[in-house]
């Protein structure tokens, strides 16, 4: 969290004699990931392997993509519960589309609209729920628990319920290629996420942004453009989760509509929490909520690698969110 | 100029108006399935439909609570499921046993709920999001990831199968006790009113000197006891523990609340009109299911998930009409 | 004779900032008692440590004699408190009966609520304040009059020996005043003491018996109201000599020499709004301050709302100068000139986490925009300019808005919209809030600009301020202006009196 902008502080905290919890809260997702290395460095074996690398720099990609979405959404005071879904959606369009007939006959153009076809209809989806949240004033949680639900269905009905595997390096080189031996999306997360940092440090969108989600009825009073500025955000978050649908069927070279980011939404909350993004709204930490997310992905894989259940990692997961949130908050008082 | 408005049945209506739409479309909805479809009417069908339909009421009288602090339960689909395989492996002892159990550990994860949001302050939709996940894991872990067969022989069965006094099934009954006590607990007590009081302002009910600690841990814990009952409804009417049920019910819950005129911002609900957005919502499959009969359409059941996301959207469009009539206007 | 509430040496302090350091409170039964302070002195916070909000650090606190336990508004309640807060602390979404019975709902024999009983109750409760409403309505439904009387009817009905009315006035008009005012005395007949916080000293002098004077989170006085004056009561509350305060004069809007009007800027001709306006119509040219007089729910903040594109128009038009066509968003009102300062800063004005630089440029935005992002230097520049003209006092313009006080918060809201450069700046109770040194600093600001060619619509329930500050004011009564007043020769009386004679007619 040394590169977010948004905590310059010039002013001398007021700190009590007793026990400073700003200390832990603030670098708390820092503390979490030594004490995870640490962990696995002595318990799991072969954790120090360059392979152990590849393998969570591949699998952290998605959900680092969608949590950077995530925290601009958060920073509305919003919320999209709807990711996973709409990762579903792109994910199971993609093959739909390089595998049709026409595809088949133009092999580089179908591989163009099967990359851009999805994500144009993820960020539409963007639209339909910022839309709602901001021209109807529908609760954030609502308005995207619609496509949490129906956006899966809708994967579903296209995929008739199949599992559709392919073989298409070119499409797979999303999610299986490699650059100086590294994981292509590996480059993609970093890139994604200067980039997003950069808008919201120096342009008048991250900034109308923060402002709308530090206090929306100020902002438009001073003539902030709330409801575009709302649409935005919940557009990007869409099309960086219909980026992350594509990666994850690039990576299993298949695609099953009812698995692909199936409780994304709770990875990219945790992660953009533990990364220090306030619930209220109104803060951006954007390199924190990639931090989030290679803590969350290196719990999943300690718990994998140590021979836990499934089900178990769920519950440890469910125990991060409320400990970071709880941490969260603790600060706020 | 003090304000003397006396008694205006404009008013009277303005504020029931929430609630008059949905009964208005379910009769509607009734009259045309009636008309159209020949055993509609029919005891079968009635009673059928109730008896799947009784969790979903349940859960949405439960979530109409939590609704009406201005909170959220996220973790009622997952509760369900992991109660109904409480409930499964409880059955060889009977109703008697299987009944309490199912409920008490939907009440304990309610519980839980009540202590995150209320002692840790975390938001409800983290904390029941975070349940939802922990219920999960724990109906899989429980059950081995396997559906849990109830025990045929024991009286278990009766719950879903025997009618009560020869008339209604057990379920319906059970459901019914379920739904006018927790109307009495909403409309006639101090506490009911609390929980209005709080989704309405929830430091003015501080102020007030109200007992808010109190009505928002009941809120989560009724909403954990309804979904754990829900459990015990899903388990005997599949016959089995189903740990990888429930997903999407927490959005038919809502939807039904939501339907029924109950402000998703808190401080006005009816459970009355919660139990009627179930029913319409229930009614909506069932003509669906009549209409796949007829043969003219054919949906699978994954356009249930859209027709379900679709409904809410419906919804929640006529709702935020209304309320923009009403006043809480933003800015 | 004994203190019915004896609080001395009272302190606290929230995460180390001191809030009371010394503070001491004595209230005798039946009388109705003061206190007043500048924002900040620690009056609410005193209050809320009596009524078992917040938990005192040290110091004694005796209810009748006897050491208070109280730790919870409910238990304050049980023990004869009952408060009415400066923001309603009522629940608007519910029935009159609900909020005026709530938690003490009489019961039928099952136990369950009897509403038919809490209906009469509350009818008879109101009778009692002469007010007559369908107690089954939505509270909401009412005017906020009559919500607070509904609170104080509340407070009354728990059988209360003290009733706390923290700047309950200031949300009602005369008249209303004068009923809660005979509530207030009917209340001191049966013996009920009343403890009554407000801004406007000229009320204590009608209704209180003894003030106590805080400042700096101490008690520095107790007096008896009837033998002091108010510049005593003033020069103890701010810590100063009398004297300074008198040759000071009582506002920094009037002075500035009377410069022939310039040309118009902005002209509203019978404009309506769904929100309550009905007819209202006023021209603002260069260089002028526009009042707008009238009581509270005249139209006064309604007509800003309209004018900055906030409320459409039912019907007439705007006309301002800088736009070519109509007002329909605050980016529009801002686009063609127009700055509109709200009353509310919290809630409309600071974005807390931001720091003073980000809050001060929050609307100038689109204007330091080259190729979608912001120019830091310019801005830079800007807000350093500012915070030394203006003189707000921050560590820098890195630290964050919330942690600057009342006054320089509003410093920083005014530089928002004085960096905007506009032609037209409506202020919507602009010194609300802020100490009384703030307040004269920011009126010179505004004066300063007005110098310059600025106009300045001017709302204020201090009729003070719009007597001297303005040039004109626009007399504004249930949503129709109905005349206009010109500087000089406007006094406060006839002010009132445009207002009252206004009112009488209507009623007539």
């Amino acid at each position: 969290m040394t590169m977010d902008n948004n905590t310059v502080q010039n002013a001398p905290k007021s700190s009590g004699p007793k026990f400073d919890w700003s200390v832990v809260s603030r670098h708390g997702g820092v503390f979490a990931l030594i004490a995870i290395l640490l962990f696995n460095v002595l318990i799991t074996p072969n954790f120090l392997h360059p392979q152990t690398l590849f393998v969570n720099i591949s699998q952290v990609a998605t959900i680092a993509i969608v949590a950077v979405g995530m925290t601009l959404v958060i920073a509305t005071g919003g919320i999209d519960l709807s990711v996973g879904a709409i990762m579903a959606l792109s994910g199971a369009l993609a093959p739909l589309i390089f595998t049709s007939p026409f595809a088949e006959a133009n092999p580089e153009l179908g591989l163009a609209l099967s990359i851009i076809v999805p994500i144009i209809v993820a960020l539409a989806c963007g639209v339909f729920n910022g839309a709602l949240v901001s021209l109807l004033n529908v609760q954030p949680i609502v308005a995207t628990l619609i496509f949490f639900i129906s956006g899966r269905g809708i994967a579903l009905v296209l995929t008739n319920g199949n599992l559709q595997t392919f073989t298409n390096p070119a499409f797979s080189y999303l999610g299986t290629g490699k650059i100086l031996g590294f994981p292509f999306q590996g480059y993609l997360v970093v890139i994604i996420a200067i980039c997003v940092w950069w808008v919201m440090s120096y342009t008048v969108f991250g900034r109308q942004l923060l402002a709308v989600g530090g206090n929306e009825r100020a902002a438009e009073l001073s003539g902030v453009p709330v409801k575009r500025v709302k649409i935005g955000a919940y557009v990007i978050c869409a099309g960086l989760s219909g980026l992350a649908g594509l990666i994850v069927v690039a990576i299993n070279s298949a695609s099953d509509a009812a698995r692909i980011g199936n409780l994304m939404e709770l990875d990219a909350i945790a992660a953009a929490v533990v990364g220090g993004t306030l619930l209220q709204g109104g803060k951006a930490p954007i390199f924190g909520a990639i931090l989030g997310a290679v803590i969350i992905q290196l719990v999943k894989y300690t718990l994998l690698a140590n021979g836990v259940a499934d089900e178990v990692a769920l519950i440890a997961k469910a125990g991060i969110i409320v400990l970071a949130v709880y941490v969260q908050q603790a600060r706020k008082e | 100029m003090l304000d003397t408005t006396a008694f205006d049945l404009r008013r009277y209506i303005q504020g029931n108006n929430h609630s008059l739409g949905v009964w208005i479309t379910l009769i509607a909805l009734i009259v045309f399935g009636v008309m159209r479809y020949d055993n509609f009417g029919g005891s079968y069908n009635i009673s059928s439909f109730l008896n799947y339909n009784a969790m979903f009421i349940v859960i949405a009288v439960g979530m109409c609570f939590v609704i009406m602090t201005g909170g959220i339960d996220l973790s009622v689909g997952s509760v369900a499921a992991f109660t109904s395989v409480v409930a499964a492996y409880l059955s060889p002892y009977g109703i008697q046993v299987a009944l309490p159990g199912a409920v008490a550990a939907g009440l304990a994860i309610g519980g839980l709920n009540a202590f995150f949001v209320v002692a840790m302050r975390i938001p409800p939709f983290i904390a029941t999001l975070a349940t939802m996940l922990g219920a999960k894991g724990g109906a899989l872990v429980i059950s081995g990831a396997q559906t849990i067969s109830i025990d045929w022989t024991s009286n278990f069965t009766k719950l879903g199968l025997e009618k009560a006094f020869g008339i209604l099934p057990w379920t319906i009954v059970i459901t019914a006790i379920v739904v006018v006590g927790l109307w009495v607990l909403l409309e006639k007590t101090s506490l009911g009113r609390t929980v209005l009081a709080i989704g309405g302002g929830e430091d003015a009910s501080v102020m007030m000197g109200l007992n808010v600690t109190r009505a928002k841990v009941l809120v989560y814990v009724l909403s954990g006891g309804c979904a754990g009952m829900a459990g015990l409804f899903l388990a005997s009417g599949f016959g089995a523990g189903q740990p990888l049920e429930g997903v999407g019910w927490e959005l038919s819950a809502i939807a039904s609340v939501v339907v029924g005129g109950t402000l998703l911002t808190g401080g006005m609900g009816s459970i009355s009109a919660t139990v009627a957005g179930a029913l319409l919502l229930g009614l909506v499959f069932n003509i669906l299911n009549f209409e796949n009969g007829r043969g003219v359409i054919s949906l699978s059941a994954y356009w249930q998930m859209v027709i379900r996301g679709a409904f809410l959207f419906a919804v929640i469009v006529f709702q935020s009409r209304v309320a923009s009539t009403a006043k809480k206007g933003t800015i | 004779m004994q203190h019915l509430i004896e609080m001395s040496g009272i302190k606290k302090s929230f995460a180390g900032v001191v809030a009371l350091q010394n503070a001491n409170l004595h209230i005798a039964p039946g009388e109705v008692h003061a206190i007043i302070g500048q924002n900040g002195a620690g009056k609410s916070t005193l209050i809320k440590i009596l009524t078992g909000v917040y938990r005192r650090d040290a110091g004694e606190v005796t209810i009748n004699g006897t050491p208070s336990t109280v730790s919870t508004p409910r238990e304050a309640q049980d023990a004869g408190i009952a408060t009415i807060y400066q923001e309603l602390s009522l629940v608007p979404l519910r029935s009159v009966t609900e909020n005026v019975m709530m938690g003490y709902e009489p019961r039928t024999r099952f136990g369950t609520i009897d509403w038919k009983a809490a209906h009469k109750r509350t009818r008879e409760i109101l009778e009692r304040f002469g007010i007559d409403i369908d107690v089954k309505a939505q509270l909401g439904s009412y005017s906020t009059a009559i919500q607070q009387l509904v609170a104080i009817a509340r407070a009354v009905s728990l059988n209360a020996q003290l009733v706390i009315m923290d700047e309950a006035t200031s949300s009602l008009d005369d008249q209303e005043i004068e009923i809660l005012f005979s509530v207030v005395r009917e209340l001191k007949k049966e013996g009920v003491a009343v403890l009554y916080i407000s801004h406007f000293l000229d009320e204590l002098y009608q209704i209180c018996d003894r003030v106590t004077i805080m400042r700096d989170g101490q008690t520095v006085g107790q007096r008896v109201i009837s033998e002091t004056t108010k510049l005593g009561l003033i020069s103890e509350m701010l810590g100063r000599d009398p004297e300074e305060i008198e040759a000071a004069g009582m506002t920094g809007l009037g002075g500035g020499e009377k410069a022939e009007p310039g040309s118009s800027l902005f002209e509203a001709e019978n404009i309506s709004t769904a929100r309550g306006l009905k007819d209202v119509s006023l021209t603002l040219r260069k260089g002028e301050i526009v009042g707008l007089g009238g009581l509270l729910g005249s139209g006064r903040t309604e007509t800003a709302r309209a004018l900055f594109g906030l409320d459409g128009l039912k019907s007439g038009k705007i006309d301002a100068h800088g736009s070519s066509g109509q007002i329909g968003t605050p980016a529009e009102a801002i686009a063609a000139g127009v700055g509109f300062l709200t009353e509310d800063r919290k809630r409309e004005g600071i974005v807390p986490h931001m720091s003073v630089r980000e809050n001060m440029t929050l609307a100038l935005l689109p204007k330091l925009k080259t190729m979608g992002m912001v120019d830091r230097k310019r801005e830079t520049e800007l807000v350093e300019r500012f915070i030394k003209s203006l003189g707000i006092k921050t560590s820098g313009m890195e630290q964050p808005i919330r942690e600057l006080s009342g006054g320089n918060q509003q410093k920083v809201l005014l530089a928002r919209w004085l960096a905007l450069e506009p032609e037209v700046l409506i202020l919507d109770e602009p010194t609300r809030g802020v100490d009384v040194g703030a307040k004269f600093e920011i009126q010179s600001i505004i004066r300063e600009y007005v110098d310059k060619g600025l106009g300045v619509l001017l709302i204020s329930s201090e009729f003070e301020e719009l007597v001297e500050g303005a040039d004109r004011i626009v007399v504004l009564r249930d949503g129709f202006s109905i005349t206009e007043l010109e500087n000089p020769g406007v006094t406060e009386e006839a002010l009132i009196a445009a207002i009252a004679h206004h009112h009488e007619e209507a009623a007539a």
